[in-house]
């Protein structure tokens, strides 16, 4: 039997309409299902009297035929975006204590339609990492294993935590954010789906900033469909973010069911990287497949800057946080260390308060904004973004309607693997995904396969500019032809 | 482009970040690979490429220029590791 903290939100949304079930006794069961889950570290923190609270509100509005769209849908909240009166951490020392007196407007949206809050998810520390290994609170495990083995695998980053929780049913779905690929990078490990909008869909207030040209929130989920209806209340139009689009937010739950007969799919052959692996070829080519048969024309096209998406990321990320992260000095809020004098306690208060991925980029950051290399760096970059967007322009001018590709170079990889010696071992897990920041364009990852041993391996989907409703489209042919992926037992309870 | 362990010291400086002794190799060594791996963006030609100011064609939005928040103070503060009467406190700058 399915118990109520397996069923697909959509689902869940039904079958709270039709009374089988309360909003309360779906609240327990998740409550239940994380304290069990709790080797995981998927959550950071547990709010399960604000859970219960909020489900009680759910079930009079039920009851009274009041229902809001997530009427007591249970979600898990990336700790990156603030909640009123509960803890923020970014999973960083240096925001311990902090308890916002602010709610993020994506979190706001949530609560405005219905939504129940399960607790704060676990992320790389600022939302830089692909593994959840930088967290200050601890390496979030994934539920999936190899085949036969019981090696602790990464669930990606930096939305680790969401990515677990909602592959291990912790939560019908979870906010998550996507900088590089923060949200289809760990959905593509852990057999979810996962959709970074388009840059200016969703509100960036009241969310942690990493790197504000490039940040985008988004949802990870079980399905599409279940996607489609989280995007659906978390975007909207926000006067306090200047760079929030003024767009009506489109019916995205009714685009799932559009098919793809007629559309034009390119299949970029600079994503043909060297030492891409058989096994991702081959997943590859059966999503093309997949959405030839459903009616899609497939073609290839060529987007020339590719290669130079990462290394330009990697200029201007840095140079964008090591700005942003200015702000943890010790005065507003969070850790203080004090010093000789005033520079000493900014000086110490960031070393004991950041980690060193953090460090490390900020230092970077600053490096390639400093006097004498702005120009050599970091206008460089931004010159090279100018353009990578313009492959893609030239892309949909020419046709394309969306554009399909490996989400990730390869399967979950284990604790400790990547990385240790040369951070940019771990940075080339972003190959896939980081144009799709770069040009500011939405892109879905979604479930299609499982590799040699057993673990998710995930396709990704391109689109043009506020056109997140073809995603959907194309995802659920992909996710009807490969099945929904089978998710693990639970082996952790 | 690589940096020597004076450059460290001093871009931690600028960063405002105390590193140790001890650090200043290893964040070397990581800060080099990086640097080495962007090296690559020389290869590209730029010539008469205007640098992305705005990841999507908009107008910046303006407000009417009147007062809509405030009285928040205790709101503000309520983070903050030391204050007083709705200050924040660090320590002595102006001896």
């Amino acid at each position: 039997m399915t118990t109520l903290n397996e069923l697909t939100l959509a689902d869940a949304r039904d079958g709270l309409k039709a009374k089988d079930f309360s909003a309360t006794d779906l609240a327990k069961a998740h409550l239940a299902a994380m304290e069990k889950a709790r080797g995981l570290n998927a959550y950071i923190l547990e709010t399960p009297e604000r859970a219960l609270a909020m489900a009680e509100v759910a079930d009079t509005k039920i009851a009274a035929g009041a229902a809001r769209p997530l009427e007591g849908i249970p979600l898990g909240i990336k700790d990156l975006f603030c909640t009123h009166g509960v803890a923020t951490t970014a999973g960083s020392k240096i925001l311990e204590g902090f308890q916002p007196h602010y709610e993020s407007a994506v979190t706001h949206n949530l609560w405005r339609d219905g939504a129940v809050m399960l607790g704060k998810l676990n992320l790389d520390e600022f939302a830089m990492g692909s593994s959840n290994e930088t967290s200050a609170y601890g390496d979030t495990i994934s539920p999936w294993r190899r085949n036969g083995s019981d090696t602790k695998l990464v669930p990606g980053g930096s939305s680790g935590g969401s990515a677990a929780a909602v592959a291990a049913h912790l939560c019908l779905g979870a906010t998550a954010t996507d900088t590089g690929g923060s949200i289809r990078q760990p959905a593509a490990f852990t057999g979810t789906v996962g959709i970074k909008p388009t840059y200016g869909r969703c509100s960036r207030w009241g969310t942690v900033a990493y790197a504000s040209s490039l940040d985008q929130a988004g949802p990870i989920a079980r399905t599409v469909r279940d996607c489609a209806i989280l995007l659906g209340s978390m975007a909207g139009q926000d006067a306090r973010d200047t760079t929030c689009a003024d767009l009506p937010v489109p019916d995205f739950e009714a685009a799932v069911s559009r098919g793809v007969k007629g559309l034009t799919i390119g299949i970029p052959k600079e994503y043909r990287v060297e030492g891409l692996s058989a096994e991702v070829q081959a997943l590859w080519d059966r999503g093309a497949e997949m959405l030839k048969d459903a009616g899609a024309t497939v073609r290839e096209i060529s987007l020339p800057h590719t290669p130079y998406a990462l290394p330009a990321y990697y200029i201007v990320a840095p140079a964008e946080a090591s700005s942003n992260l200015a702000r943890y000095d010790g005065v507003r809020y969070g850790l203080r260390v004090p010093g000789k004098d005033i520079a000493g306690m900014y000086e110490n208060t960031r070393a004991a308060g950041f980690g060193r991925e953090v460090k490390r980029r900020i230092m970077i950051g600053t490096y390639v904004l400093s006097a004498g290399y702005y120009d050599a760096y970091y206008v460089r970059a931004q010159k090279i973004r100018t353009l990578i967007k313009r492959d893609f322009e030239e892309a949909y001018a020419s046709g394309i309607d969306a554009i399909l590709t490996p989400a990730t170079p390869s399967a979950a990889f284990g604790l400790g693997e990547k990385g240790s010696g040369d951070p940019v071992e771990m940075y080339l897990q972003d190959v896939f995904t980081i144009t799709v920041n770069m040009a500011g364009l939405p892109g879905l990852s979604v479930p299609a396969g499982l590799d040699a041993q057993g673990l998710p391996l995930g396709l990704q989907l391109i689109g043009r500019p506020f056109d997140e409703e073809t995603l959907f489209a194309a995802a659920q042919v992909i996710e009807t032809a490969a099945g929904r992926t089978k998710l693990p037992a639970a082996w952790w309870a | 482009m690589s940096v020597d362990a004076t450059t460290v010291r001093r871009i931690a400086h600028l960063a405002r970040i105390a590193v140790s002794e001890d650090e200043v190799a290893p964040l070397q060594g990581e800060l080099n690979a990086i640097l080495a791996f962007v090296e690559q963006l020389g290869a590209v030609d730029v010539t008469g490429i205007e640098p992305m100011t705005s990841v999507t064609p908009m107008a910046m939005k303006k407000r009417t220029d009147t007062v809509t928040e405030g009285g928040h103070a205790d709101d503000i503060v309520f983070n903050a590791p030391e204050t007083e009467d709705h200050y924040f406190l660090v320590p002595k700058v102006v001896e």
